[in-house]
Parts: C-alpha cells; sequence; structure tokens
C-alpha cells in the first residue's frame, strides 16, 4: 500500500493555481525527488504534504499506518537559527516531541531514540556542543537526526544541500541514500539533476504549467528530463 | 548597608514594588529568551508604546488604567504577531506603524485634557509610588502563569522558537504557543510599565536574554541564567536608586548596561581562549 498518495491534487499560492490535477505516490522503500523550477509549487506542495497547506481541489491520503505527524521533515535552514544557542542534544531530542502529550521532560525512552540517532549520523561526541558553533554540513547532520527521530518511515527534506561545499554535499547524500536502503522512504525537493539522477528510484518534475510523475528510467526518456536538461545548460 | 535595607523593607511601597518587579523581570527574562530568538525583540517595545496610548487615554477618561490597557495591549500583540508571520505590511514596519500611532494618540489625549502631568510622566519613565497591591496581585498571577507554561511547555516552546516550521510538520500547535507567548508578554509589559517606564520596560525582555547568549550555549542554560540575570539586575538597579535617589527603571536599565558589557568581555575571552 502507498505510503503517500495523491489524486488530482490542485494547489494554490496566494490565489494562483500553481499546481493543477498532480497524481502520484511514493511506496515504501522509494526514493523520490522533486525537481523543478523555481516559482514552480515545490515549496507549496511540500506545505500540503505536511498539512500545512489545504488543497484547493483533489486529495492527499496517507496509507501503511503513516500519521501525518510522523513525517520526519527537514525545512531549509532560516538564518535565525544559524546562531542559535542551543546543544546538539536539545535539538536532536526536540524531533521526539510528535510522539508525546504534555508531560514536561523528556522520557528515558526518548533519550534513548535521541542518542540512536546521533549515533547513526556519527554526532556522538558533538552533543554537547552548540548547534551555532558547527559547521554548515554538522548542521544539516543534526537536522537530519532530529528528523529522523520524528520518523520511522519517511523523510521529506527541503533543499537539503543547499550552501554546502561539494565535498559535503557528496557525504550528506551519501547518508541520506544510506538511510533509504536502511528502509525509509525519501522524498527530497532538490534543484541538483546530478543527485536526482544518481539516487532517485522515482521523478517528479514540476515545470510552471506542468508535470510529470515516474520512475527513474521512464524520466530520463522523457521530454521533461530533456527540459530540464536544456533548463540547467540555459540556466 | 544593613541598616538601609531594613530602612527599605519598612516601607510597603518599596516593599510592593519589590515583589512587582521581581516577578515581572522573571517574566519577562523567560519570555524574552524565545521572542529575542525568534526576532521578535520589536513586538515587546511596540507594545509598550501601545500601552503608554492606552494609559494616557484611560487617565483623561478616568477610567481604571489597567482594565484598559491590559486588553488593548493583548489585543495589539496578537496583531502585531499575525503582521510579523503573514501580511502585506512587513513586521518591522508594522510595529513601527503601530507604536508611533499609539504614542501619538496618547499624547494627543493627554494634551487635550490639562497638559503633560506627573502621572503621564510616571507613565513614560516609570515610579515605585504607582505600584498599587492590586499589581501584586496581578504579578503573582502573572508570574505562576509563565512558570507553569515554562515547566509544562519546556519542550515545545524550545521546538517553536528554534525551528517553527518543523513543529507544526510534527504537530505542534505552534500558533496557539505563539498567542500564549504574547498574550503573556502584553501583561507582563503592562504590569512592569508601572514601575519601568513604557520607554523602558521592552529592557527587561531584551537584555537578560541578550546578556546569556554572549556566553551560554545551550537553550536550558541560555534561560535559566537569563531569570538570574533579570532578577538580580531589578534587585540592584532598585537599591541603587534608592540610595543615590534616580529614577528607579533608568537605574536598572543603566546596572543592564553593564552585565551586558560583563558578559560581551567575558564571551570574547571564552571563545579566544577556544581559537
Amino acid at each position: 500500500m502507498a505510503l503517500i498518495k495523491t489524486e488530482e491534487l490542485t494547489l494554490s499560492y496566494e490565489n494562483m493555481t500553481v499546481i493543477k490535477d498532480m497524481s502520484f505516490e511514493v511506496n515504501p522503500g522509494d526514493y523520490l525527488c522533486i525537481v523543478g523550477e523555481n516559482g514552480s509549487g515545490k515549496s507549496t506542495l511540500v506545505k500540503a504534504l505536511l498539512s500545512l497547506k489545504k488543497p484547493v481541489d483533489g486529495s492527499i491520503t496517507f496509507g501503511d499506518g503513516l500519521l501525518q505527524r510522523e513525517i520526519g521533515y527537514l525545512p531549509q535552514q532560516t538564518n535565525a537559527q544559524r546562531d542559535f544557542p542551543a546543544s546538539v542534544l536539545e535539538v536532536v531530542i526536540s524531533g521526539c516531541l510528535n510522539s508525546r502529550g504534555i508531560r514536561p521532560f523528556y522520557s528515558p525512552r526518548e533519550r534513548k531514540i535521541a542518542a540512536e540517532n546521533m549515533e547513526r549520523l556519527g554526532l556522538t561526541e558533538l552533543k554537547k556542543r552548540s548547534y551555532r558553533e558547527l559547521s554548515g554540513g554538522q548542521q544539516q547532520r543534526v537536522l537530519l537526526a532530529r528528523a529522523l527521530c520524528a520518523t520511522k518511515k519517511l523523510l521529506l527534506l527541503d533543499e537539503p544541500v543547499s550552501g554546502l561545499d561539494p565535498m559535503v554535499t557528496a557525504e550528506l547524500y551519501e547518508l541520506i541514500s544510506r538511510i533509504n536502503k536502511s528502509g525509509v522512504t525519501v522524498i527530497m525537493v532538490t534543484h541538483d539533476m546530478t543527485a536526482a539522477l544518481k539516487y532517485a528510484s522515482h521523478v517528479l518534475c514540476m515545470t510552471e504549467d506542468n508535470w510529470f510523475f515516474g520512475t527513474l528510467d521512464e524520466f530520463i526518456e522523457s521530454d521533461a528530463a530533456a527540459f530540464m536538461k536544456g533548463g540547467a545548460v540555459r540556466g | 548597608m544593613g541598616e538601609i535595607i531594613v530602612e527599605m523593607f519598612s516601607a510597603p511601597v518599596l516593599v510592593r514594588a519589590l515583589i512587582v518587579g521581581v516577578l515581572v523581570s522573571l517574566c519577562a527574562a523567560l519570555l524574552g529568551v524565545s521572542l529575542v530568538l525568534k526576532r521578535y525583540s520589536m513586538i515587546g517595545d511596540g507594545l509598550s508604546h501601545v500601552g503608554f496610548g492606552a494609559l494616557a487615554v484611560a487617565t483623561v477618561m478616568n477610567l481604571a488604567p489597567m482594565a484598559v490597557a491590559i486588553p488593548v495591549v493583548i489585543l495589539a500583540a496578537f496583531l502585531l504577531l499575525r503582521l510579523s508571520s503573514n501580511g502585506k505590511i512587513k513586521g518591522d514596519a508594522a510595529i513601527a506603524l503601530i507604536s508611533t500611532s499609539a504614542l501619538a494618540i496618547g499624547v494627543m489625549a493627554v494634551s487635550m485634557s490639562s497638559g503633560m502631568n506627573v502621572d503621564i510622566n510616571s507613565y513614560l519613565f516609570g515610579s515605585i509610588i504607582s505600584v498599587s497591591s492590586g499589581d501584586v496581585v496581578t504579578s503573582v498571577i502573572l508570574a505562576l502563569a509563565v512558570l507553569l507554561m515554562f515547566v509544562f511547555f519546556y519542550t515545545k516552546i524550545f521546538a517553536i522558537t528554534f525551528d517553527e516550521s518543523f513543529a507544526k510538520a510534527t504537530g505542534t500547535n505552534a500558533n496557539l504557543y505563539n498567542m500564549l507567548i504574547a498574550l503573556l508578554t502584553a501583561v507582563t509589559i503592562v504590569i512592569g510599565m508601572r514601575l519601568m517606564g513604557s520607554m523602558l520596560i521592552s529592557s527587561l525582555i531584551i537584555f537578560p536574554a541578550l546578556c546569556s547568549m554572549r556566553v551560554f550555549k545551550s537553550f536550558k542554560s541560555v534561560t535559566v541564567c537569563s531569570a538570574i540575570i533579570s532578577v538580580t539586575t531589578f534587585v540592584v538597579g532598585m537599591f541603587i536608586s534608592y540610595i543615590a535617589d534616580t529614577p528607579c527603571g533608568a537605574s536598572i536599565v543603566c546596572v543592564n548596561i553593564a552585565v551586558f558589557a560583563a558578559f560581551s568581555a567575558a564571551g570574547a575571552i571564552i571563545s579566544r581562549r577556544r581559537g
């Protein structure tokens, strides 16, 4: 059964329709890359998947026991965050918030989940360090660990490598790929066609007035791929 | 020294001011950490001007000042929060717009009645005599509300302060907590204005958080340190104002400036040592 299925989804941004009648589905284990031009509605789609925005028409259904609040979301970083006084542990464990009620403090179980995810991403030695002292790549790993605390099934990454240098970018892609192979479904919004072609199992390609969804092979054969490559050369 | 303290505590006015001040400083510091980190510091400043306008109008119209100011400032807080998060006018411009409007209305109201009298001056720069026993009750309730909120929702407050979009995505009702913080900030400002004056009250919100961020590196330590700085600077400032016969609010802000300088220096030394 599909984890996420959209049917005839129509979304608008400031009263303008940016996505019309979009249908696609994400199955367990998939690695879906959402690529497209600026202004093609990628961010609006992400908001809709997180239920922060209501569809104008059509539906988004979650299956396989996935709850909306169990999506491990990695937002784009804001400037305010970069100099935020918080320890790595404080940030990572805040990913556990969705599974708790109003108890005031974190339980040992939540501390264990946070510790496991820090170990998984090689952050254990940094756990007492301050978030604002870390490099851009380390900060992204911290946010990824936090996202993993929030989910066992699905990661939704919004341009995770923007602002990182090529070496760190490659490392982060490898890490995400490893997480995907361990059974976590990944949806990644990206500008980076090379990465999409290398890692994705499925591609959702969005342009200003159209969209394409299919497996990686179908995408490579399609007009959309030619268009995107053309766009990349032109851009 | 000891005699002076005994003398201070024998005056009921001073004891009231001390109780209200300590509680208000505590609340302002706790709320301030979140407001400063979310880049909402100017909201505090804007609200204090709205508070001035409301108090001035209430005085001129012979209404109970607090009963008018608290709801008006709460409304303004919700409005500013909305304007800052989404809106056609940018947040900072909206705050400037609202605060100058409120000031102007307040000044007009005053000048149409009897001209600048002592009361208005005390609204602008604070006066310990204006603290009533009603203020004591309100500030105790307020302090309890803020403390309870911090203990119970500490983890959520951290989450929405650090990353509101993640918090929303994982099912935290960020708007509710933002409203709660705005509400408590509004009440803190109105009560604190009596002591600190509307021109100076936002210092109680901003200084402690900024000072502790210079030195401390985790959210918890910044929060705890802000609370300590805030209460300490208030008590020291009030003491100085009593001995040197200076205005209470300004004395407290000056102590805060000194603490800020000290923490900045300490922060610079610590980071240089680390390389």
